[in-house]
């Protein structure tokens, strides 16, 4: 991929949104004015949503649209700083220490070095675009750390010195929200909270997405998906089983089921829990016949 | 808070002004900045104002990102502010309403919109403390009726016992493997980054290894408190049971529930338990009310984020499970909790009586979801109990059915 200098890429957030769409992925208004303020104000990104609206593919698509490779550091509880920063390779180091004998050796040398995504984005910030992706799925003390990262783009290693990045890197952090963040994380950066898109937009996402449907298919899908989320569910549907319920239909259409009848066998890949299903399959066929119009 | 607010970091002075800056100083400080920036800045204050947590950095991006985006129109402006100034999600229509009356002088601001049908949520998170309990003052009657009670009656055995219990909580709560691993003298993994350091520095030796294991932390605690009429007598006992247990415990959750749910965690925080009641007592609005305990519950697993705080931990109900008319949802209820929790406990009153059985038809529905049934009548069978969720107990179905 070539190198693209992220300000010529970012000169307005229409640019930003016409780039994103080339790299099939459609932002609102809103999102691509976030993204371009981010990148340009230099300032991480923070996207939260509920989940299956399309954060971590976004990040996926700015990447694209940067010609950087994606660096994801996937965040869990227990998480720390040698999963994220660095590690040893003491083996290695045992080793060269046994060859070398009497001779001198340094085993703190690059070869024994371990690179975490942290590391691997600031040795390259200008090859690569970091993901954090789920971070309020970790605790708060690595919270901290990433916090004393953000600041300061640098990394300390006790046995090597201190490590800093030769340009500011372009980070996007992700949350689902199920817990609240630190007041100073968000204050860092730049926010933006992605809902589920209305049905107009969904049908087109389900178009660029999917692999050949139908645009009446799409938007019927689209039509319906959004009456299924209003309704009390334990997990709504997101973008992606949206897609899928449009493909797993044309598919069964193709197969010889008519148009409402293969939607209903479809359900299963929308809907992944037994209490919604069972909730729901009562009015499903009236939801799906009044999306079909 | 005025303070900080004297003293933003402007882009377009470039410098930062002194602290205590007086009123003469700050309009001479505004004068300097170019005219179409003053109500920018403006706006941050207003939502401080509205208690909106809003940084003098967050304003300084905010004006940076209006710069840059040109600004080409209004939309341009809400974006920026949207991006920088991140309104918390649920509070993002108050902060509309705020953008609207600000930039555009419309006085209608219309804040207060919700559907009296769904569960009301509250969250004591994000929202400025002071002008809740402000608010919550002027309605008077009952509530401050309820606040009295918390107040006046202390008894010291009670205390004792509390205190105690705090202390012992940390220790005391099941416990789960974490990721993260400690030092061990014995039965653990080799702990290869400090043996290599010994090897090197005993010139090649290899000395007894050195381990490292898993570390083992306390799971999560959560309350649910019924806070009904049929409640009055026991909440304000396990109102201070709660306090006790967000002081003691690591990672503890309270909510309340009645006809709404109320999150009062960080009201509870505060370490003084008097004010910290008081605090919690002013949040909660369905003092005294019915029960809705199943929509409640509903409501409280609907919220990924509330939901979450149940996963794997230890979740207990202070409820005498008296659920008035259709039990199908807290039915559901229940059963969803307890598949995400690592033990579910309902703790009624009415156990207290040696005649009880669990006999009412909600009861008997959600008798085989729970992990325990015990006596919530009084503290000390409270905190005995809480201090021993760790071991392993029969479930609540075999002991019953051994009873009756």
């Amino acid at each position: 991929m070539p190198e693209v200098n992220a300000e010529t890429v970012a000169t307005s957030p229409e640019a930003v949104a016409q780039q994103l769409a080339a790299s099939r992925y459609l932002a609102d208004d809103s999102l691509a004015t976030a993204i371009f303020l981010a990148i340009r104000l230099g300032k991480p990104l923070l996207l939260e949503g509920a989940p299956g609206v399309g954060k971590t593919e976004a990040a996926k698509a700015i990447a694209e649209l940067l010609g950087r490779d994606l660096v994801r550091l996937q965040c869990y509880e227990g998480i720390d700083a040698a999963h994220a920063l660095y590690e040893w390779n003491y083996q290695r180091q045992l080793l060269a220490i046994r060859h070398a004998g009497e001779h001198e050796i340094d085993i703190y040398d690059d070869r024994f070095l371990i690179a975490r995504p942290l590391l691997q984005v600031l040795r390259a910030p200008e090859q690569r675009v970091l993901l954090v992706d789920e971070i309020d799925r970790s605790d708060h003390e690595f919270e901290a750390l990433l916090l004393e990262f953000l600041s300061d783009f640098q990394i300390s290693i006790p046995e090597r010195g201190t490590i800093r990045a030769a340009a500011q890197p372009i980070v996007i952090l992700t949350s689902n929200r199920t817990r609240e963040l630190a007041e100073a994380l968000r204050r860092r950066c730049v926010y933006h909270w992605i809902g589920y898109p209305d049905a107009e937009r969904e049908a087109a996402i389900i178009m660029l997405r999917a692999g050949n449907v139908a645009q009446a298919t799409a938007r019927a899908v689209a039509t319906a998906v959004q009456t299924i989320r209003a309704r009390p569910l334990a997990k709504p549907p997101g973008i992606a089983e949206a897609v899928e319920w449009a493909n797993a239909a044309t598919i069964l259409e193709k197969g010889g089921s008519p148009w409402p009848e293969a939607f209903r066998r479809a359900i299963g890949v929308l809907i992944k829990d037994e209490e919604d299903l069972s909730y729901i399959a009562p009015e499903l066929g009236r939801i799906v016949e009044e999306a079909l119009g | 808070m005025t303070r900080d607010f004297d003293n933003p970091f402007f882009p377009f002075t470039g410098r930062r002004c002194p602290v205590g800056a007086d009123e003469g100083q700050r309009q001479r400080r505004q004068e300097s900045l170019p005219r179409a920036a003053v109500p920018l800045l403006g706006f941050g204050r207003l939502l401080r104002r509205y208690g909106f947590a809003v940084a003098s950095e967050q304003i300084s991006a905010f004006m940076q990102a209006v710069t840059l985006l040109g600004p080409r129109s209004m939309a341009d402006i809400r974006e920026a502010a949207l991006a920088t100034l991140a309104p918390p999600p649920d509070r993002r229509d108050e902060f509309e309403a705020h953008f609207q009356s600000h930039f555009y002088g419309s006085t209608s601001a219309v804040i207060e919109a919700d559907a009296d049908e769904e569960t009301r949520i509250k969250d004591d998170g994000g929202a400025d403390d002071k002008r809740i309990e402000a608010e919550h003052r002027q309605e008077g009657g009952e509530l401050s009726s309820a606040l009295e009670q918390l107040s006046s009656r202390d008894f010291q055995r009670d205390d004792d016992s509390l205190t105690a219990f705090r202390r012992k909580l940390s220790s005391a709560l099941p416990a789960r493997r974490s990721f993260r691993t400690v030092r061990t003298p014995s039965r653990g993994k080799l702990d290869l980054r400090r043996s290599l350091r010994e090897i090197v520095s005993a010139d090649g030796d290899v000395p007894s290894p050195l381990l490292r294991r898993r570390q083992t932390v306390p799971r999560k605690l959560l309350l649910l408190i019924d806070v009904s009429g049929s409640m009055k007598l026991h909440t304000e006992d396990y109102l201070k049971l709660a306090h006790a247990a967000v002081q003691g415990a690591d990672r503890a959750e309270i909510f309340t529930f009645g006809t709404r749910l109320t999150r009062i965690t960080s009201a509870l925080r505060i370490r003084d338990r008097d004010q910290a009641l008081a605090r919690a007592a002013a949040q909660v609005d369905d003092w005294d009310g019915g029960t809705r305990m199943g929509p409640t519950l509903l409501a409280f697993l609907s919220v990924p984020r509330f939901s979450s705080f149940a996963r794997g931990a230890a979740v207990v109900i202070l409820s005498d499970a008296l659920e008035r008319g259709d039990h199908a949802e807290l039915e559901t209820a229940m059963r969803r909790l307890s598949a995400r929790a690592f033990r579910l406990s309902l703790a009624t009153p009415l156990a207290g009586d040696p005649r009880f059985r669990p006999a009412t038809a909600a009861l008997r529905a959600i008798l085989p979801d729970l992990d325990d049934l015990i006596d919530g009548s009084s503290l000390a069978s409270l905190t005995g109990f809480i201090l021993s969720l760790a071991r392993p107990a029969p479930a609540a179905e075999t002991i019953w059915k051994r009873v009756s």
